[in-house]
Parts: structure tokens; sequence; C-alpha cells
């Protein structure tokens, strides 16, 4: 046993975090708020990247990589607040063409909501009754449908706890730079205790959730991935909000990015399975 | 990122099966909790039948008499003991998980030929003389001083919290030799000792715990006499040493305990189905979430050995990240416990109730939660310290 990154796992990661940095910045983040769409010359590069066509064997033009290697790209993804329908494109890239190569955006209705509905090219499910609602996320357009929760492909749920969990890593890592930077009373205001002990308690979030995500991935077990995106919407939610505090008056404006965050992790929590779900599978299994 | 256990581990695990199917049956019967005699001897004795079969010390390195086991097998043995339900640890845990440990690193030749062997052996056991009335959390504003006398500490101060001093051979014992001043910070002066317990001079008074047991006691110490060969590390440098025993006490003390976790809520799920509160969706979620709460810890203990495997045995920080969680998660499960059972959970004849007695420590012993969140605040995420 050894339940550590392989080297070609940090490679992986480390590529697709410079990709994002280079192709996905701050800027580009913040044009995608004012301007939501999916930027398809970047859904592009992802293809090239391999992020659609990871898991196809390469028979099938893909990578021939799996779940926990996706897990990591979807990770870097979730911690760059990256949009688009990128877990139903995915799932979609062996049946759909062009959905491997990023060509194609698919989105999926899921349950009572489908995101990206106008943005793609395909809707899997049926989305005829389909009507816009104002999306708390300006990252995340979504639709309403008459349809009920159905259960989700596992790997979607994974895949959506991985982004979470990208997501909370980077709110602890946002708060902590806050609190060395931020002056009050004559010192940083991360070495008072009250605030010291808002970000232990966010990393220890994270790694729980790294350590369930993780393994989730590399069992492919329905019963630990559910378990892992019980946990991953927990860290990434309740990160958003403690980093939001930790950035006092600044954390409530649009102008930081800590709502961007909060609002994804609300979104995603009701996305493939909810948290009601998650936790009855994980008592079935009792 | 690997979980399989590798053809070695498993040949490993599949023998330390068949040994325990066969030895727990000759265990003497579980001794009263609150019988502290009856539970060193019983203890102890489990001690010496891993002794026997070669599975004594498994992670200590060979010198020390050891078996020099990987993280990954000490993770085995701890998974498979708990899960065949044989003993804890018990009275010989300050001994096997710190105290020798530490013994194991800092001790000269001598000092580890004197007390390794008998620690495996469980002939003797230890306790811990950290803490003191005004030195808990604040460990190293410890008073009690030790004065030198030819080849001889003298010791004078008290101690307080020890756990099962009262049947103890051993105390790794923290005391200051260079008072504090403007030029002896606190952390300096201090020296690490090991002191017999039946030095003259020595006073244990047993405290009562909240479960009714006497698990811990005060510890007086009026002028007793520890030779100076007595201690490990140099003089003035204990506070050095006390932190590689601190990291073994944190990084790999609760690892075995999770896997009992998940067999408690496997029989409490089964205790809420047979008393139909498994109907209600509120207790039965609850339930489902502890379910992802412990699998995870144990994915964390499995993440965190394998880090100690890459990065050579003494285990890091991250036993902060996991005492923290894992305190909480336990008591919680007995909060659970309580819905479940409903007044069962009043009834002291009960194992759950003193179960969940015993749980409310774990959030204090070996470092209370607020001072794990300075640990990881300071040590892992690198906030400035402060008050
Ligand atoms: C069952 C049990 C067994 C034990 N066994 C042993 C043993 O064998 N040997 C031994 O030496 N000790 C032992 N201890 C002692 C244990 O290590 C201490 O109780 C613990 O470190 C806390 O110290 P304290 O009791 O003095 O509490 P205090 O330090 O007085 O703490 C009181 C409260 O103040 C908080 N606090 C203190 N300092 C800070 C700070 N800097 N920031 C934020 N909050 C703070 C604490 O979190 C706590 O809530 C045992 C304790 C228990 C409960």
């Amino acid at each position: 046993m050894d339940f550590q990154l392989a080297e070609e796992q940090r490679a992986l990661k480390s590529g697709m975090r410079e990709l994002l940095a280079a192709r996905f910045d701050r800027d580009a983040l913040r044009a995608a708020v004012d301007r939501p769409a999916v930027d398809r010359a970047l859904w592009r590069a992802l293809g090239e990247a391999g992020f659609f066509a990871l898991r196809l064997s390469e028979k099938e033009g893909g990578v021939g990589l799996g779940l926990p290697e996706a897990a990591l790209l979807f990770e870097e993804a979730g911690r760059a607040l990256l949009p688009g329908p990128l877990v139903a494109t995915h799932l979609a890239a062996r049946e759909v063409p062009g959905a491997a190569t990023g060509e194609t955006v698919v989105t999926r209705v899921d349950g009572p909501l489908v995101a990206w509905l106008d943005q793609a090219d395909l809707v899997q499910g049926d989305a005829v009754d389909a009507t816009p609602i104002r999306s708390l996320d300006p990252l995340t357009p979504l639709h309403r449908t008459t349809g009920t929760r159905t259960d989700a492909p596992h790997e979607a749920v994974l895949l959506t706890a991985a982004e979470q969990l990208g997501s909370a890593a980077r709110t602890t890592e946002l708060a902590v730079q806050h609190a060395r930077q931020r002056a009050q009373f004559g010192q940083a205001v991360g070495a008072f205790q009250a605030v010291k002990h808002l970000c232990a308690d966010m990393l220890v979030r994270t790694e729980v959730a790294r350590a369930a995500v993780y393994a989730a991935a590399v069992t492919g077990d329905p019963y630990e991935i559910a378990g892992a995106k019980l946990l991953a919407d927990e860290a990434a939610v309740r990160c958003a909000r403690d980093c939001l505090q930790v950035h006092g008056g600044m954390g409530f404006t649009w102008e930081a990015d800590v709502h961007l965050h909060l609002k994804r992790a609300w979104v995603r929590s009701e996305q493939w399975q909810s948290a009601e779900q998650a936790a009855e599978a994980l008592a079935a299994a009792l | 990122m690997d979980l399989t256990y590798t053809e070695e581990e498993e040949a490993f695990r599949a023998g330390l099966r068949t040994w325990l199917s066969r030895a727990l049956p000759q265990l003497p019967p579980r001794p009263d909790p609150l019988d502290w005699p009856g539970r060193r001897a019983y203890d102890t004795t489990w001690q010496r039948m891993l002794y026997d079969a070669g599975y004594a010390g498994l992670h200590w390195p060979e010198e020390a008499g050891g078996r020099g086991a990987t993280p990954t097998q000490h993770l085995i043995f701890l998974e498979e003991t708990e899960r065949a339900g044989a003993p804890y640890v018990g009275a010989n845990f300050v001994g096997l998980l710190h105290a020798g440990p530490t013994i194991a690193a800092e001790g000269t030749p001598e000092q580890r030929a004197r007390w390794l062997p008998p620690v495996l052996r469980g002939d003797e056991i230890w306790c811990q003389g950290f803490s003191e009335p005004d030195a808990g959390s604040d460990l190293a504003a410890l008073r009690t001083r030790a004065v030198r006398d030819g080849d001889d500490y003298v010791v004078t101060g008290s101690k307080i919290w020890t756990s099962h001093a009262e049947v103890a051979d051993w105390c790794e014992l923290l005391v200051r030799t260079e008072p504090v001043s403007e030029s002896v910070p606190k952390h300096r002066g201090i020296t690490w000792l090991a002191m017999p317990m039946d030095a003259p001079g020595i006073t244990v008074r047993p405290l009562r715990t909240l479960a009714g047991s006497t698990e811990f006691a005060e510890v007086f110490l009026d002028e007793v006499r520890v030779p100076a060969a007595h201690r490990v590390g140099a003089e003035n440098d204990g506070w050095r040493v006390t932190m590689v025993t601190l990291s073994f006490e944190r990084g790999t003390a609760f690892v075995g305990e999770v896997v009992a976790c998940r067999r408690t809520l496997a029989e409490l799920a089964a205790a809420a189905k047979a008393n139909g509160r498994w109907d209600d969706a509120t207790v039965r979620r609850q339930l489902g979430s502890l379910n992802a709460e412990f699998t995870a810890l144990w994915r964390l203990t499995q993440w965190n050995v394998s880090a100690a495997g890459r990065g050579g045995g003494v285990p890091g920080v991250g036993g902060s990240v996991f005492k923290l969680r894992y305190s909480h998660a336990r008591q919680e499960l007995y909060d659970t416990a309580a819905r479940v059972l409903g007044p069962d959970c009043l009834d002291l004849d009960r194992d759950w109730t003193l179960d969940r007695l015993s749980s409310l420590s774990y959030t204090i012993a070996a470092g209370t939660s607020q001072i794990q969140r300075n640990i990881v605040a300071e040590r892992i995420l690198g906030l400035p310290k402060g008050r």
C-alpha cells in the first residue's frame, strides 16, 4: 500500500494547474462572471490536454487513465472555479462525437436541474419543459425541469466531489493568505486564536475530504463515493463560509472571489447526489 | 495512489490472523474496567503473548528489539488486532507507544538495553509524568525541580493526571533543571528522566474520573533520588526530547481505534434496526454520515501512514489533523448512540455508557483540541504565533 500521489499523478495535476493559470487566470474568471459563456477555445484546449478523454482507452483515442487521475484534474478545475458542464461532457466522451476533444459541449438533465442548457451543443435527458431560473451562481446558468432526482452515475458524483475538494483547498489557502497579511490591533489577524482556529478547522475539513475523495477514486466503491461527496460538499461549503468570515467586510463584496466559491459549492451540493441521498446510501451500507 | 496491499503485506496479515484466532481464546477473562491491578495483569499477559509470537514492538527499529516493520505492516497489525477484538495496548500504552520509541530514538545503548526489552516483554510498564497542576496545555511551564547531587538528581514537585501511575514501574518524567530567568526561557532548562516508581519519596494519590474509575492519579515527589544515568538526552535539552515523545503520542496513538469505531457503528446500526429507531430518517442519516466519517478517517490514516513511510518513520503533524477530527467524531458517535438507545444509555452496566463517558477525554488528553488547532495553524499553515 502506498496511498500517496505517484510521480506521474503529481505531474498531471501540476500540468493542469499550469494550463489553468495560463488560460483561465483571475482576469478570465472575472470576465466570465460578467458574461458567463463556455469559452470554446479553452474548452478545446482542455480537450487537447486530455481532460475529457482521459478515461477512454488509447484505442478509442483517449489517454487510458482512470478515475483517480480524473479526480485530480477535476480537483484543479474546482480550485480554479472553471465554469461549464465539465462533468457531463467528461461523462459523454465515449458516446458523443466531439465531446472527447472538447469540440462538443454536452450537458445533462440532473434531476430537477440542468446547467448550461443554452450554451450546450447537446442535452442528455428530457429538457423539453426546462425554464430558466436566475441562478444564484453567476458562473452556472441553470434551468429547472419537471424531472425528479434519480440515481446519478457514480463517476459524476465523484468528480463533482473532487471539484468541491479543490474549492475547499483553495478557500483555505485564500483565508490563510489573508490572515497573514491583514493587520489589526498591531498584528496580523492570523495571530489571533479565534482566526487561527477557523483556519485550522478549514484545513482539517479539507484533508479529511481529500482522503475520502482520493480513496473513493481508487476503489470506485459507490458507498465510498457517496461518503466522499457528503464530506467534500461539507468541506467546500463550510470552508467558503469561514473564508468569507476571515476576510471581514471584504469577504462580503462582489469584488472578492470568496462568494463565487461559496455559490458554486452550494450549486454542486445540489448536483448529482444530494446530502440526503448520500447519507441514505451510506446508511444502507451499514 | 495504491490502496492494495502487496503480497508480502497480505502474507503478514494472513499469518497474524491465524495467530490471533489461536491466541485470543487463551486469554484470561477480561478484568473489571475499574480494576487497575487486574487490568495491568491482563494487558501485560497479552503483551507477553505478542512478544512470544514475535509481534511485540512491531514498529520499533530492530536495534531497539523491534521488528522494524514498515508503517503499513504496523497499520495492518492495528487493523487486524482490533478486528479480532484483541485487547487494546491499555496499561502498556506509554511504554510501547511513546516512552519506548523515545528511548529508542534518543537513549544511549545502555539505556536501550536496560529499558526496552522489559517493555516489549510486558514485564515493566510506564506512565507519563508530564502534566502538573499549573502546567497542562502550557507544558513548558512545569515547576517540578531536579537538583544535581553527586550521581543523582533530587526531584521535588508534583504531577497530575498521570494515567495508571498506581501500577506503573517507570515514569517518563519532565523536570526543571534550571530555573526560568531572563536568560533561561521556560522551554530551556527542562530535562527528561526515567524515574523508578518505587523510589522513596513518591506518593501516588488516585484521582477519580467522571466515569467513576481511578485510571489516573496525582503523583507527589518529595526529594526523590533519580540516578543521573537515567537522563535521556542532555541536561536542559528535555524539551527537544519531549517533542519527539509528543510526535509519537499524537502521531500514531489513536490509529487502531478508528477500526473499533467502525465496528461500534455497525453494532449501533444493528441495534437501531432491532428497536425501530432505524425508521426515523434523521437518525438513519446521522448513522450514514458517521459511516462516511469513520471511513474517511480510516483513509486519512492510510494517507498519513503512507506519507510517514515515504518520509522516514517519525510521524508528522498530520497526527494533529487526525486527532482533532477523530476525537470529535468519536463523541458524536456516542451522542448518536444515545439517540438510538434512549434510556439504555443511562445504564452504567452497559458498555455504551462507559464508553460514552470515556470518549469525553479524547478532546482533552494528549493535547486539547484548542492546542491541536494551534499546532495545525502554526506548524502546517504557517500562521504567526500569538496570544
Ligand atoms: C484521561 C486523561 C489522561 C491523561 N493522562 C495523562 C498522563 O498520563 N500524563 C500526563 O502527563 N498528562 C495526562 N493527561 C493530561 C492532559 O495532557 C492535560 O489534561 C491536557 O494537556 C490539558 O491540560 P490541563 O488539564 O492543564 O488543561 P488547561 O491547560 O488548564 O486547559 C483548560 C482549557 O483552556 C484551554 N487552553 C489552554 N491553553 C490554551 C491556549 N493556548 N489556547 C487555547 N485554549 C487553551 C484548553 O483547551 C482547555 O479548554 C491526561 C488527561 C486526561 C483527560
